[in-house]
């Protein structure tokens, strides 16, 4: 899983069925210390996470059916938690 | 799941089972700022997207789910046309 930053909701009307009703939002991958890592990508939210928070990405498809309990999912990144705190060494 | 920009169309008459009837895109993967992240995709589309679009995709084994038919050969797919993306 990715320690990631929310960036903001992406809005799109024409979409695959599964995704229709599902909060999607842009996040930047971040490190430890919450400094920007590699390019953002895109999660659907599972837990009501919200621009700038920091949350845990988790970014693998079978995870992604067994969370939204669909077996015919094409969907792979989930936001699974927001971070309260990271404790480093 | 990420963002692209559809700038083509792929055309195949011989093909793979499974494969028939599915539009093949030309997609650049690109961030929230429209920057490219990597290489130009084959992405197989679900969203009736078009040249120009901005897109999302789901790839690997999911993009095959995404089709009616879920055993076929595509590693991504375009699974929505973006309307706005934070900035």
């Amino acid at each position: 899983m990715k320690l990631c930053r929310v960036l903001g909701p992406v809005v799109s009307t024409a979409k695959h069925e599964s995704y229709v009703g599902r909060k999607l939002l842009c996040v930047q991958p971040v490190d430890e210390r919450g400094a920007a890592q590699g390019a953002s990508f895109l999660a659907v939210d599972t837990v009501d996470a919200g621009e700038g928070d920091l949350v845990l990405v988790n970014s693998e498809g079978n995870s992604a059916r067994q969370v939204i309990g669909i077996d015919k999912l094409p969907m792979r990144s989930l936001i699974v938690g927001i971070v309260d705190r990271v404790d480093v060494g | 799941m990420h963002l692209g920009r559809v700038i083509g169309t792929v055309v195949c008459t011989r093909k793979a089972p499974g494969l028939e009837g599915v539009k093949l895109m030309l997609v650049q993967p690109v961030d929230h700022g429209g920057r490219p992240t990597g290489g130009v995709q084959v992405a197989a589309d679900t969203a009736r997207a078009g040249p120009g679009d901005l897109c999302y995709l789901t790839v690997a084994r999911e993009a095959a789910l995404a089709l009616s038919e879920s055993f076929v050969p595509v590693d991504a797919a375009i699974v929505g046309i973006v309307d706005a993306v934070p900035r």
